[in-house]
């Protein structure tokens, strides 16, 4: 093992360039680690985000070497061998604020906008919901509900890259946990936000969210889900 | 809605493909003359209603296709796209049954 | 950024969009050839004729393959969507491969 890493930064915004640093290299680093010491030793004006270090917030996610990572649980080791350079750059898909760091606004709107959140509905029970853990809705809605929104499987999605108004991998995974709770009362309204254009429709099952989410969540087939009630709800209609 | 109809139309073509590639191959074994082909489709009404129903879920299921690749690909969309797009599902309606005919009446 | 391009469900969806491309390009100029019986066996005949070209029948196997792998791509998809099929997809697409190669091989048994 070489004792020397050479990395290459992404500094600017939309319009930059990589900035190179060399840094020791250490049996056990993370890529969290590099961009720390770099932050801390070589060039503190550069921007990058954490925060609990320990693959639980989903906030150091960046492109490490072409794919979209969180760089507290990547080890170096894992990304480069011999003398290859490890390359960084803010998240696809995103606009970059800084350097490594995105604006997640749009992200988290288009959550909103697949409706990503529990409807209580206006009357909401007067007791506790019964609802067994082997159902198959539940089953549905646990695989999914893990994600934190970090962001990885959005800057994945090639259809997210060619159609910026498609709602993305996260947003529509979170629609279909929310799809398969039973407790839920907005479920139409739900389904009619997933059905337009930049619903779930635009996905091509390429499978890169399935491939790159950290949490082995895979929004591809709780797309496909959406599609399959969608496709259900208008042959019943016709 | 357009993802139901290029769904549905692809099951259709998936048997239908595969019941036309099977049907290809065996009439290409030993060359293929007009006239022997003729001689099989002409006034055979199961050939042109199966070919009929073909051409109809093509002409459904190609310009909807195109419509995603355009609208991914160029910055093409809208009005203007859908419209060239039933233009090109007209054409394709029109010229498959022109062919049906030519071949099985 | 563009790891993407490797994952293997990225080539099985390129490759069944330019398939599909092809095929509709291809289509109206089938419907055209086929059309030309219109006039009799003899029209359709001589315009059969240059399909007995080699570079005609190279195209015409590519156009066949197209086929093949649009269909068999188009299966996977089918599947992963309205059967919750939970494909290894290197596993799906050696699949889809294979039946594409076997057909194109039979095609061009055929045409020789």
């Amino acid at each position: 093992m070489s004792d020397v890493l050479a990395v290459d930064v992404w500094r600017g915004a939309e319009n930059g360039q990589f900035q190179a640093f060399t840094l020791p290299r250490r049996q056990h680093q993370t890529v969290l680690d590099v961009v720390t010491e770099i932050q801390r030793e070589h060039d503190s004006t550069l921007s990058y985000r954490f925060a609990c270090r320990v693959g639980m917030c989903g906030s150091c996610a960046m492109v490490v070497n072409g794919r979209p990572r969180w760089t507290c649980r990547t080890r170096v080791n894992e990304v480069v061998s011999g003398d290859e350079r490890l390359r960084l750059e803010p998240l696809r898909n995103f606009t970059v604020v800084k350097d490594l760091a995105v604006e997640m606004t749009q992200f988290f709107d288009k959550w909103k906008a697949a409706h990503g959140f529990f409807e209580p509905g206006t009357a909401p029970e007067q007791d506790f919901a019964v609802v067994p853990p082997q159902t198959k809705e539940r089953q549905a809605a646990d695989a999914g509900i893990e994600c934190i929104g970090c962001g990885v499987c959005y800057s994945a999605c090639d259809v997210v890259a060619w159609d910026r108004d498609y709602l993305g991998p996260a947003a529509l995974n979170r629609a279909w946990t929310l799809v398969n709770d039973v407790r839920d009362r907005g479920q139409a309204e739900r389904l009619k936000a997933v059905s337009h254009d930049n619903g779930c429709q635009a996905c091509h099952t390429h499978m890169n969210c399935t491939n790159f989410c950290p949490k082995a969540i895979a929004p591809t087939y709780a797309i496909a889900g959406l599609k399959r009630v969608l496709f259900r709800r208008a042959l019943r209609s016709a | 809605m357009l993802f139901v109809a290029q769904r549905t139309t692809a099951f259709i073509l998936a048997v239908a493909v595969a019941a036309h590639l099977a049907t290809i191959l065996f009439a290409v074994r030993g060359g293929l003359t007009a006239a022997q082909i003729l001689a099989r489709t002409h006034g055979n009404v199961a050939f042109a209603l199966f070919y009929a129903i073909f051409v109809l879920a093509v002409a459904v299921h190609a310009p909807i296709g195109l419509r995603n690749i355009v609208r991914e690909w160029t910055a093409w969309r809208g009005r203007s796209l859908d419209f060239a797009l039933i233009l090109f599902s007209g054409l394709l309606l029109v010229l498959g049954l022109r062919a049906v005919v030519a071949v099985c009446s | 950024m563009r790891a993407s391009h490797k994952q293997r469900g990225f080539v099985a969806a390129m490759l069944h969009r330019l398939s599909g491309i092809a095929l509709a390009v291809f289509l109206p100029l089938h419907f055209l050839a086929l059309a030309t019986a219109l006039n009799g066996a003899n029209a359709l005949d001589s315009f059969l004729a240059l399909t007995r070209e080699p570079l005609v029948q190279a195209l015409e196997w590519c156009i066949v393959v197209a086929l093949a792998l649009h269909l068999t791509l188009g299966l996977r998809v089918l599947a992963v969507e309205f059967f919750d099929f939970r494909e290894k997809t290197l596993a799906a697409l050696s699949a889809c491969a294979a039946a594409v190669v076997a057909i194109g091989l039979v095609l061009a048994l055929n045409l020789s």
